[in-house]
C-alpha cells in the first residue's frame, strides 16, 4: 500500500559548529530568511493543537506565513497539554539558588541518562526563560508570592527550584495560552483552523512533504490539503500502552503515518513510567491518572517493613496510620539520601516496581506504595502556628492550619484522588503506583526539527530531540513550547526559503490522488470487515503484551515473544475486527480502529528498538544489565547513540540507523542519586 | 451494580432524536461513568448494534470534552465534578439513569451525545486574547509585579475548562459565565489592561451572534460548573461592559 521512499537521506544532526553557548545564535545569524512579502507565499501545514502545535501554528502565522491547523478534538483547546500538571521549568534563577542555563542544560542530559543531542538541550535550556516572559505578557496566570513576583518549586533529579507553575493545572494554563495565541491568528485568517479532523496520510511529492489527506471526523469526507511544509505536533504514544496517563485519543497515527512515508523513527522504546499514579482499579479501568511530581515535594513514600504488617493492610485489619514510624521503610530516603523522594522518574518508579515485587505492595493487587503527607501537614502547621502567633497550638489545630497550606498548594490534585478513590488524602496516605505517562522517543530531527523526508518537520513529544532516555519532571511543557514558539518558526525559514517562487501546491497530482484512494480503502476495509470483536479488545490486549515485556523492566526473551504476539495480534485484528457504523457519519469506533491499527505496529518496533539496546539507560532497564545492587548499566561504548528506524514493509523487519552522540561539553559519568 | 440506561440517540444534525432504553450489567463501583459507557457500548458492538457515541478525552477533569446531562443536572449529580471524574458509586444499584447531550441551539446535536461546541472558540477568537507576539523579547517575567490576591483570582477565572456546563443547565441557555471568566482573567491582570474596553465589547457582541440566551442572574452555571467558576466574574464583566458602552473606549 505504502510507496517507498526514493530518497535517501544520510544520518546528519547538522548540529552548528562553535562553540556550544554560541551555537544556537550563530545558527540564527547564519540561516537564510524568508522576507515578509514572500512569507505571504507559502502555507504550512500543522497537525496537532498541544502546546508546540498552538505555539507553532500562532508563531508561524505572526510571522507571515498561512498556516492550516488540524486537531482531531472538538476544538484545539483540549490537546492533551491540557492535562500537565505541576509546571515548566526555566532558567530564571529568581531563587538564587545558583540556576544557570548550563545547569538546566546538565541536568537534563543527566536526566536523560546522557542519551540526546547536547546542542539540542542547551538551546532548549537557553530559550526556557522566554517561554517565561512571552506566557506572562500572554495572560497566563502564574502562582506567585506575596510581593507579586513568579513563585517557583523542585522537581525531581534537580537541586533547584525552577518550575514555574499555576497551582496543579499548569499544563492547562500554558495551552490556553497557546490557544488564545492561535485563536487570534484565526480571527485574523492567518490560521485556518480544521477541528474533528484527522490525519490519514502525509503526501510527498519528489521527496518533499508536500501535504496531507485528512479526514473529516463528523462528515467522513476525505480532504487533500497541500502545503510547502508540513510540521507533525501530534504528540506522544503512551497509549500503546493502553492503560497510561495519556488522553483517550491520544495516538501515534500522525507521526506513524509519517514513519511509514519515509520519516525515521527514533528511539521509540524510550517510555517514561510515572512513579506516582493513582493504581489500577479494574479491568474495564480505561485510563490512569497522574498524581502531580510536585507532590514528591512534600509527601513522602514508604512501604511497610514488616510482611505481617503489609498482610494487616491487605485484609483491612489495619491502617496505614496505624503503623509506627519505626516500622515503616522510606525506601527512597533509604536508596538515594542526596536526592531522596525527589529523584528522577525512572529511578523512582524501578524503586516501586523493586519493593512491590519484594512483596511489600500495600494493596490487594500487591501493587501500591503509600505517598504519605503527615509529615509535611505537620511541618507547615507549625510554620503557620508561628507565622500566626499562636502559642502552644494543639496537635490538632497544627493540623488544621497545615491542611490549609497542603490545600493551597495541592488542592486540586486532592480533590482528584478524593473523587477517584473514595479516600481523604488528608487524612490516611494515597495509594500510587507507576504508571505510562510519557514517550521521549519519536519521529527522528535534526538541529532544525526537520524529519529524514524534507518539508516534514516535528516538534513536541511527537520528536524524539531533547530528553534522552528519561525526561525530567516539569519539561516537556518547557520543550513543546521552545519548539514552537522559538525554534520551528526560525528553523524553517531556511527551507522554505527555496519555496519563494514555487507558488501553491497543487493537490490534483497523481500522490495526492494515490494516497487518498489508500485511505479510503482502508475506511472502506475496516468498515467491511464482518469481524466479531471490538476495537478495544484488541487495545487492552496490545497494552497488555507491552506492560509485560516493554514496560518498567525488559529482557530478549520477553521482547522476542512480544514481537511474535504483536504479529499474531495484527494478523487477528485483520481478520476479526468489528468496527460498525458508516464512513459518513460521526463513528468514533472507526476512528479508534485506525489509531489502534497503527499502534500495534508502533509495538512491534518499540520491541524491536528495545531488543536492540544491550543497556539499561534511563526509562529503558534491561535486566541483562544491571549493578549488583540493581542500579542500570549504560553501555557508552556500545549505544551512545539515537536508533533511527526506517519502515521497510514490516515494522519488525526495519531498518537500524545510528546518530552517534558526541559529547563534548559534560562528561558521561553514572548517573547517581545517592 | 445493574441500571437501566434511558438515552438520548440521534444520527445527525438534520435527524429526529429519540429516547432509547439500554440495560447495562455488571458494573463496579470505582467505575467512572464513562466506562461504564464503555461498557454499554461493548456490549452494543458484539450485538450488532450502533454505539453511543459521546465526546471524552482526558478522563481527568481537565479538557473539558465529556458533556453529559445526567438525570437532568449538567455533569450529573456531583458538584465540582466532571462526567468523566463522576464515579458509579454516586448512584444506586438498580436505578434508571437518564442521559441526555447539552441542549442550546447554540450547542447543535453532532451525533448522539456529542455536540458542536464551536460557538466557544468564536467567542475566544473574538477577543479572548492578549495581542502580543513571540518576539522572544517581551518584558521579563517579574518585571510588573501582581499582587497576589489578583493572581489568584485570575487563575480561578482561568481554570474554565469550556466545556459547556454553564450553557447546557441555563434556562436561557446563555453563556455568560464562560465569557466573563475569560474576560475576568484578562481584566484582572496587567498584561490584560490595554484592550480591556475593546475586548469585552467584542466578547459580547460575538456571545450574543452565536445565539445564546440573556443572564437572568439564577446562578445555575454557578452551581453546576465543574470548576467553580464564580458569579462574580459576570458581575465584573456587567460592569466592563458597561463602563466600555458609557466611555466609548
Amino acid at each position: 500500500m505504502t510507496e517507498m521512499p526514493k530518497h535517501s537521506v544520510a544520518l546528519d544532526a547538522k548540529t552548528p559548529e562553535g562553540p556550544l553557548a554560541d551555537k544556537w545564535t550563530n545558527h540564527k545569524n547564519n540561516i537564510r530568511l524568508v522576507n515578509p512579502s514572500n512569507k505571504r507565499l507559502i502555507d504550512v501545514i500543522v497537525v496537532g493543537t498541544g502546546l508546540a502545535g498552538s505555539s507553532a501554528a500562532a508563531s508561524l502565522a505572526e510571522m507571515g506565513y498561512n498556516v492550516k491547523a488540524f486537531c482531531f478534538q472538538d476544538s484545539p483547546r483540549r490537546a492533551h497539554s491540557i492535562a500537565a500538571q505541576g509546571g515548566i521549568n526555566a532558567a530564571k534563577n529568581y531563587q538564587n539558588d545558583g540556576d544557570s542555563v548550563y545547569r538546566l542544560f546538565y541536568d537534563t542530559i543527566k536526566g536523560g541518562d546522557y542519551r540526546s543531542r547536547e546542542a539540542n538541550v542547551y538551546r532548549l535550556a537557553e530559550v526556557s526563560a522566554n517561554i517565561i516572559d512571552q506566557c506572562v505578557s500572554q495572560g497566563v496566570p502564574f502562582a506567585r508570592d506575596y510581593g507579586g513576583m513568579l513563585d517557583n518549586r523542585s522537581f525531581g533529579g534537580v537541586q533547584v527550584s525552577r518550575t514555574f507553575y499555576a497551582k496543579g493545572q499548569t499544563g492547562q494554563q500554558l495551552l490556553l495560552g497557546a490557544y488564545s495565541a492561535l485563536s487570534r491568528q484565526i480571527s485574523k485568517g492567518k490560521v485556518t483552523m480544521y477541528n474533528r479532523h484527522e490525519l490519514m496520510d502525509v503526501v510527498v511529492v519528489d521527496g518533499k512533504a508536500r501535504g496531507i489527506i485528512a479526514r473529516n471526523l463528523v462528515t467522513g469526507e476525505v480532504e487533500r490539503h497541500g502545503a510547502h511544509a508540513v510540521v507533525m505536533c501530534s504528540g506522544g504514544y503512551g497509549n500503546v500502552f493502553f492503560l497510561s496517563t495519556n488522553a483517550m485519543g491520544s495516538n501515534v497515527s500522525a507521526a506513524w503515518k509519517a514513519h511509514k512515508k519515509g520519516a525515521y523513527m527514533a528511539n521509540p522504546s524510550y517510555t517514561q513510567i510515572h512513579p506516582t499514579c493513582i493504581p489500577v482499579s479494574g479491568h474495564y479501568q480505561s485510563k490512569l491518572t497522574l498524581m502531580s511530581e510536585s507532590l514528591r515535594n512534600d509527601g513522602r513514600i514508604w512501604v511497610p517493613k514488616h510482611e505481617s504488617d503489609v498482610e494487616g493492610l491487605r485484609n483491612g485489619s489495619i491502617r496505614p496510620t496505624d503503623i509506627p514510624e519505626d516500622r515503616r521503610d522510606y525506601y527512597l530516603e533509604r536508596r538515594y539520601p542526596a536526592f531522596g523522594n525527589l529523584v528522577p522518574r525512572d529511578v523512582a518508579s524501578r524503586a516501586a516496581k523493586e519493593r512491590c515485587d519484594a512483596g511489600f505492595g500495600v494493596n490487594e493487587a500487591g501493587e501500591a506504595v503509600f505517598l504519605d503527607y503527615a509529615s509535611a501537614i505537620e511541618r507547615y502547621g507549625k510554620t503557620e502556628a508561628n507565622v500566626q502567633g499562636i502559642p502552644a497550638p494543639s496537635a490538632e489545630k497544627i493540623r488544621e492550619l497545615g491542611e490549609a497550606v497542603v490545600r493551597a498548594k495541592y488542592g486540586n490534585l486532592f480533590q482528584m484522588y478524593e473523587q477517584i478513590t473514595a479516600d481523604n488524602p488528608y487524612k490516611t496516605p494515597m495509594r500510587i503506583f507507576p504508571a505510562v505517562h510519557y514517550t521521549m522517543g519519536g519521529l527522528w530531527v535534526d538541529y532544525n526539527l526537520q524529519t529524514t523526508v524534507p518539508g516534514l518537520y516535528a516538534c513536541g513529544e511527537a520528536n524524539f530531540s531533547d530528553h534522552g532516555s528519561n525526561r525530567l519532571g516539569a519539561s516537556a511543557l518547557m520543550q513543546g513550547l521552545a519548539d514552537g514558539y522559538f525554534v520551528l518558526p526560525y528553523t524553517i525559514g531556511d527551507y522554505l526559503a527555496d519555496d519563494i517562487r514555487t507558488g501553491p501546491i497543487s493537490t490534483d497530482t497523481p500522490e495526492f490522488e494515490q494516497a487518498e484512494q489508500a485511505v479510503k480503502d482502508r475506511v472502506a476495509s475496516l468498515l467491511g470487515n464482518n469481524g466479531k470483536t471490538p476495537v478495544d479488545d484488541f487495545h487492552r490486549r496490545l497494552g497488555r503484551i507491552m506492560w509485560e515485556h516493554c514496560g518498567m523492566s525488559r529482557n530478549a526473551e520477553g521482547l522476542t515473544q512480544a514481537i511474535a504476539d504483536i504479529q499474531a495480534l495484527r494478523e487477528e485484528f485483520e481478520k476479526d475486527v468489528c468496527v460498525p457504523g458508516r464512513a459518513d457519519r460521526y463513528n468514533p469506533e472507526l476512528d479508534k480502529a485506525g489509531r489502534v491499527s497503527d499502534l500495534m505496529e508502533l509495538g512491534e518496533l518499540m520491541c524491536k528498538d528495545a531488543l536492540e539496546r544491550k543497556e539499561s539507560c534511563g526509562g529503558h532497564f534491561r535486566e541483562e544489565y544491571q549493578t549488583p545492587e540493581g542500579e542500570a548499566l549504560r553501555d557508552d561504548k556500545g549505544h551512545a547513540h539515537v536508533s533511527a528506524w526506517a519502515f521497510t514493509g514490516t515494522p519488525a523487519e526495519a531498518t537500524h540507523h545510528k546518530e552517534e552522540l558526541k559529547f563534548e561539553n559534560v562528561e558521561l559519568k553514572t548517573r547517581s542519586y545517592k | 451494580m445493574d441500571f437501566t440506561l434511558k438515552i438520548w440517540r440521534q444520527e445527525g444534525p438534520q435527524e429526529e432524536g429519540r429516547m432509547e432504553t439500554y440495560p447495562v450489567t455488571g458494573i463496579t463501583n470505582d467505575m467512572s461513568f464513562l466506562e461504564m459507557m464503555d461498557v454499554l457500548n461493548d456490549k452494543l458492538i458484539r450485538d450488532g448494534q450502533d454505539p453511543v457515541a459521546f465526546d471524552h478525552d482526558c478522563r481527568e477533569g481537565i479538557c473539558g470534552m465529556c458533556s453529559m446531562f445526567i438525570n437532568g443536572e449538567a455533569h450529573g449529580p456531583n458538584r465540582k465534578t466532571t462526567t468523566c471524574q463522576l464515579h458509579m458509586r454516586s448512584f444506586k444499584d438498580g436505578e434508571t439513569i437518564y442521559i441526555e447531550p447539552w441542549r442550546a441551539s447554540a450547542f447543535p446535536v453532532v451525533k448522539d451525545l456529542a455536540v458542536d461546541r464551536g460557538a466557544f472558540d468564536r467567542i475566544i477568537q473574538s477577543g479572548g486574547y492578549v495581542s502580543v507576539n513571540s518576539s522572544g523579547n517581551p518584558l521579563d517575567g517579574n518585571a510588573i509585579p501582581v499582587p497576589k490576591a489578583d493572581a489568584d483570582d485570575a487563575f480561578n477565572a482561568a481554570t474554565c475548562i469550556g466545556c459547556g456546563a454553564c450553557v447546557a443547565t441555563c434556562k436561557n441557555a446563555s453563556a455568560m459565565l464562560f465569557v466573563s471568566a475569560k474576560v475576568s482573567q484578562l481584566a484582572l491582570l496587567p498584561q490584560g489592561q490595554p484592550e480591556r474596553m475593546n475586548r469585552v465589547q467584542r466578547m459580547v457582541d460575538q456571545m450574543d451572534k452565536e445565539g445564546f440566551g440573556n443572564c437572568t442572574n439564577t446562578g445555575a452555571c454557578e452551581v453546576e460548573c465543574p470548576k467553580g467558576i464564580s458569579l462574580d466574574n459576570i458581575a465584573r464583566m456587567n460592569r466592563d461592559y458597561l463602563k466600555s458602552q458609557v466611555t466609548g473606549e
